[in-house]
């Protein structure tokens, strides 16, 4: 098991791509900035799978990211947040 | 049954199939079988155990949380474990317990699909399955809480989760007032299903003679 490259608290971006498999992320969670919620376990790569090449365990995250980021206009509050399930090697550091 | 160790359904009171999609599901069990990836017998205990799932098994867990507030503090940091000395186990999903409070809301979906802790709860209602309630529960959460009948202030907080890959959530919703001193099995009797997924807020205090 390797160790989580990211920490509760860091801020993250989602990748932006699109790969022509079955993957876990929503197109309106991509190129969104979030910041890591907790930090979960290796669990099976679905874009691998579907591909047949085995199942490499990834981490997996969970992700708080501001409902005012995601949607605009947004009918709610400042304090409204969607939290999501996130594989590591969709996440990179952000500012 | 001759050659064959399994019989052409799952349940022997499924009607035949009568759609390609049926038709191929059943091929592809009939497949899985002869190939010696799981025999007829591990089927039917799983398919037991998914009949033996309902949402009482997690008011069960809700009920116990409100009374003991160390067993409160385990599921929520750890549902996986929490859930283990309740008797049950949705592994190799993650279960997690999202806390309802005066001003937390937390509200259940699956965008991509229709995940759902169903090991554990049993089938998800339909309407958790239904486009119309994946897309717009994360895009207007608090319209469609209000057409749940879940009206919010602007003082709380709503959080929507997304069940997008290995997680399986419950909500523990809020104790009602007015049950100070009541068994757990009494409390767990006033626990809906829809409060585990969060389109029910305010759980009602039922007179029970």
């Amino acid at each position: 098991m390797t160790a989580p490259k990211f920490t509760t608290g860091q801020r993250v971006r989602i990748a932006d791509r699109t790969p022509p498999v079955h993957h876990r992320v929503p197109s309106y969670a991509k190129g969104q900035v979030g910041i890591i919620e907790r930090v979960c376990g290796m669990h099976g790569e679905p874009e691998k799978f579907i591909r047949g090449d085995g199942i490499p365990a990834q981490r997996l995250y969970r992700v708080t990211i501001p409902q005012t980021e995601l949607w605009k206009p947004y009918d709610g509050t400042a304090s409204d947040i969607l939290e999501i399930e996130i594989f590591e090697h969709w996440l990179e550091p952000a500012e | 049954m001759t050659g064959h160790d399994h019989s052409r359904t799952f349940q022997a009171d499924h009607p035949e199939p009568t759609s390609d999609a049926a038709r191929i599901g059943l091929a592809l069990r009939e497949l899985l079988i002869e190939a010696g990836h799981y025999t007829v017998d591990e089927e039917q205990v799983v398919i037991a155990a998914m009949q033996g799932a309902s949402p009482e098994n997690g008011a069960k867990i809700v009920a116990r949380a409100w009374i003991d507030p160390a067993y409160r503090e385990r599921l929520l940091r750890n549902g996986g474990k929490a859930l283990e000395e309740a008797g049950f186990d949705i592994a190799p999903y993650e279960f997690t317990v999202m806390e309802n409070t005066g001003d937390i809301h937390n509200v259940i979906v699956c965008t991509l699909c229709s995940c759902y802790p169903r090991s554990l709860l049993g089938m998800s209602p339909a309407w958790y399955k239904s486009k119309s309630y994946r897309s717009r529960v994360v895009r207007e959460p608090r319209k469609v809480l209000a057409e749940f009948g879940v009206k919010l202030n602007e003082d709380v907080d709503v959080r929507v989760h997304d069940s997008t890959a290995e997680l399986r959530y419950m909500v523990l919703p809020q104790r009602p007032a007015g049950t100070d001193g009541w068994s757990e099995e009494k409390l767990a009797s006033l626990v809906t299903r829809d409060s585990l997924i969060g389109t029910q807020r305010d759980l009602r205090v039922r007179c029970r003679s």
